[in-house]
């Protein structure tokens, strides 16, 4: 069976709550059958109203969004068949686990026999069999969250929404519970539409990531596509650590081009956002794409003066002053050869002009 | 290994348990004296005078302290014939004794309550008795009056001795003891407090439902509005509470009366005719309309405070999964207003139950409560032990209720803000 790669479609969506300001701005979004697809963002960049707008509690300004090929706009949400997870969880407190989770089937009219079946799989899906008769408030946080996910998953409905799930769980258990979501994920091929604040949370567990901000998409893309080549400055500083600099293009050729630096200096770029000389431009580098000491082939080195020397645990983070910036963050895995790496020392940093991407001025 | 050697010691030698225990004890007296001004002031203005109430309801002494010499003579008597000649002599004297103090004409009184005919006996025996001669009181007495040698009328005194009664409390549910002693009820034509008890509870339930039905959306609405119109919505539902209960009771005359505001209205509009102005006040329908406008606040603010807790996300959950608005208002949210109901319920009922003023101002004769009665029977009558008596089966009745409550929705579930 082919795929429908536009099982769940945005085509030209708009939405104004006031009339004045446009919270989302012209949407397209295609999302695959089966696909997890993470909504990234700050909050006020319109990722939540785009999932309130897929769940029918919002209704888009312009513009209409489809789901397996049919508009959805005019239908009310308890007829949409979409599942949701709450940020707060929004399990049923006066009801029990078990009638929290039958909730969905009972009023859709199943029997008895097969409400009881598919509550009890839906349950040992999220390793929770003991647990039907404990009303909600006996749980613990993780516990509830993955009620949640039960219920919400417990009418096999086609797509499950997730608003900021993992918000109010410890470190720990967001990171446990993570994994668990995405092995549910891959193991029953539901359609995941998931919306965090979190980048690493959208990294670990998503197919594709479309970052928000100012209520457009500003990248749509796999996590490694995301980190490794973001296609402008917010995308880049938004995820993931970011060293950049500020320029204007003096030189530029098909893959290279050179930036002058406002301290007077120029380095060489990954053309990704500028065209043409004179353009301003930010220089993105990947902290851990710099290295102490360059091999002879890379073409960018430089001298800097280390500011502050800060120990992680398997590694260090040096901050740098190099070309006139100060906040040049490098990264330094915990080996006994480098102990030269102490405050006020010079040293010699070098990296490829290919991971220097010269990206919009903002 | 002792126990001795276990205590955990203080620096200065005393075991920690007991010097834990020194603090504790200090911090308690600290907070009792705290609380005893106002533990003081409800037994001072509460618990005293309900029990003040209860005694002076059941209280019956009168007769006991008059007559203490034919009590104890009668304590022997079987009730059945005619009482021995100890029983009469201690009766003359008991008798005697009164007329000295000039005390004779209220046990006159009394007794002619408990039986008829008693009081003018009575009288003619304290005119001829100072001709008596010594002894032989029996016969003597039966000779002033032919009603002194049956032997109901010493029926009825015996039937006085105990020093309370339970006569008030019937009286309060139209019954009474008759001359056999046997509770019975009055005849059909005089149960007026019965109708009173009825048609209270009957107020009470519609007025608390009335309540309910018009608090429930505007506290909804006060609780989902965003905050600015909410807090104008607040002040309008608050405003009754910041006018006096009579003001506002004048201003509902003023509205309902027949040459009154609304019925202007309804002629101008066309709904009833000049000449036939339907009667909103002095009847049922005052009451209904006047006490349901001030009890309000009462249901909104138990609802509102319970409605505010309720996250948006539930019903938006409930949808989501598939359940119609409705189902989803009747199967989440309304489960979980439920103590705002309760409470709010149980408060309206229990003020509407005990309601004074505004009945009394509107209510006219076929919209009076069982609470004008009680203070009909206080400022009127001055029968205090039969107004403490329908004032304590009012308490009784609330407690019933309160106790209804508890056992259907439990009292716990309860939530006032």
């Amino acid at each position: 069976m082919a795929k429908n790669n536009e099982f769940v479609k945005f085509d030209k969506v708009d939405k104004s709550y006031d009339g004045k300001v446009l919270v989302v701005k012209d949407l397209n979004l295609d999302i695959a059958e089966g696909e997890f697809i993470t909504m990234l963002g700050p909050s006020g960049s319109g990722k939540t109203t785009c999932l309130m707008m897929l769940a029918g509690f919002e209704t888009p300004t312009n513009g209409e969004i489809y789901l397996d090929g049919n508009p959805i706009s005019n239908i009310p949400p308890h007829k949409r068949g979409i599942g949701m997870v709450f940020q707060n969880y929004a399990l049923f407190p006066h009801m029990t686990v078990y009638e929290n989770l039958a909730f969905p089937l009972k009023v859709r009219k199943f029997s008895k026999d097969e409400i009881d079946k598919k509550v009890e799989k839906a349950l040992s899906m999220v390793s929770l069999s003991d647990f039907g008769s404990r009303m909600p408030a006996q749980l613990s946080g993780g516990q509830q969250q993955r009620v949640a996910v039960a219920r919400a998953l417990v009418f096999d409905p086609a797509v499950v929404l997730m608003d900021e799930p993992l918000g109010a769980l410890d470190k720990n258990l967001r990171e446990s519970m993570q994994y668990e979501i995405k092995h549910i994920h891959e193991s029953i091929g539901v359609t995941v539409v998931y919306v965090t604040h979190d980048q690493s949370e959208a990294l670990t567990m998503s197919n594709r990531i479309a970052v928000f901000n100012d209520g457009k998409v500003q990248q749509l893309s796999s996590p490694d596509k995301l980190y490794e080549e973001p296609v402008n400055s917010f995308v880049a500083e938004f995820i993931g650590e970011n060293n950049t600099f500020q320029g204007e293009v003096t030189d530029i050729s098909k893959d290279r081009c050179k930036i002058k630096l406002d301290s007077g200096k120029e380095i060489l770029a990954n053309p990704i956002r500028v065209k043409s000389k004179g353009e301003k431009s930010i220089v993105s580098l990947r902290p851990e794409r710099a290295i102490i000491d360059p091999e002879e082939k890379m073409d960018n080195k430089f001298q800097g003066k280390i500011e502050e020397v800060i120990y992680h645990g398997d590694h260090t983070r040096v901050r740098l002053n190099l070309l006139g910036n100060k906040e040049f963050i490098l990264k330094v895995p915990n080996s006994s050869a480098r102990m030269d790496i102490k405050l006020g020392n010079e040293i010699k940093i070098g990296w490829n002009s290919f991971d220097a991407r010269a990206l919009d001025p903002k | 290994m002792s126990s001795e050697t276990q205590k955990i010691l203080t620096t200065d030698g005393i075991p920690l348990e007991v010097s834990l225990k020194k603090a504790e004890k200090k911090n308690k007296i600290k907070a009792f004296l705290l609380v005893c001004p106002l533990l003081l002031f409800i037994i001072i203005t509460y618990i005293f005078p309900i029990g003040e109430m209860f005694s002076r309801s059941i209280d019956d002494r009168m007769v006991t302290n008059m007559l203490p010499k034919t009590f104890k003579a009668m304590e022997s008597w079987d009730g059945k014939e005619l009482p021995s000649e100890e029983v009469f002599a201690s009766f003359l004297a008991d008798y005697r004794a009164l007329a000295e103090k000039k005390e004779h004409g209220k046990l006159g009184q009394r007794l002619n309550k408990e039986k008829n005919g008693f009081n003018t006996i009575l009288k003619k025996l304290w005119r001829k008795m100072k001709k008596f001669e010594e002894g032989n009181a029996k016969e003597q007495i039966m000779a002033v009056h032919k009603r002194f040698s049956d032997v109901k009328y010493w029926q009825a005194i015996k039937r006085t001795a105990p020093p309370y009664t339970m006569a008030k409390y019937l009286k309060g549910m139209d019954m009474y003891f008759n001359e056999d002693g046997k509770v019975v009820q009055v005849e059909e034509d005089r149960r007026i407090h019965r109708i009173l008890w009825l048609r209270t509870l009957e107020v009470a339930f519609f007025v608390t439902l009335f309540c309910f039905l018009m608090g429930y959306p505007i506290a909804h609405l006060l609780a989902t509005l965003p905050m600015k119109y909410s807090n104008l919505l607040m002040i309008c539902v608050l405003l009754p509470f910041w006018t006096s209960l009579l003001v506002r009771t004048a201003s509902w005359m003023i509205l309902l009366q027949q040459q009154g505001i609304v019925n202007d209205f309804f002629v101008w509009i066309g709904l009833v005719a000049d000449d036939n102005r339907p009667e909103m006040m002095y009847n049922k329908t005052g009451t209904y309309v006047a006490m349901t406008q001030i009890l309000l606040p009462f249901m909104v603010l138990p609802l509102y405070s319970v409605m505010k807790t309720i996250s948006p996300s539930l019903m938006r959950a409930g949808k989501s999964l598939g359940g119609t608005p409705f189902i989803a208002f009747w199967k989440i949210y309304f489960p979980l207003t439920i103590p705002g109901i309760g409470a709010g319920c149980l408060l309206v009922f229990i003020l509407a139950i005990g309601y004074y003023i505004t009945p009394a101002l509107v209510g006219g004769a076929s919209g009076t409560l069982i609470s004008n009665q009680i203070a009909y029977h206080m400022k009127a009558t001055l029968d205090w032990s039969f107004a403490s008596a329908m004032g304590l089966m009012l308490l009784t009745g609330v407690l019933v209720v309160y106790w209804i409550y508890n056992k259907l929705v439990g009292i716990d579930n309860i939530k006032l803000g």
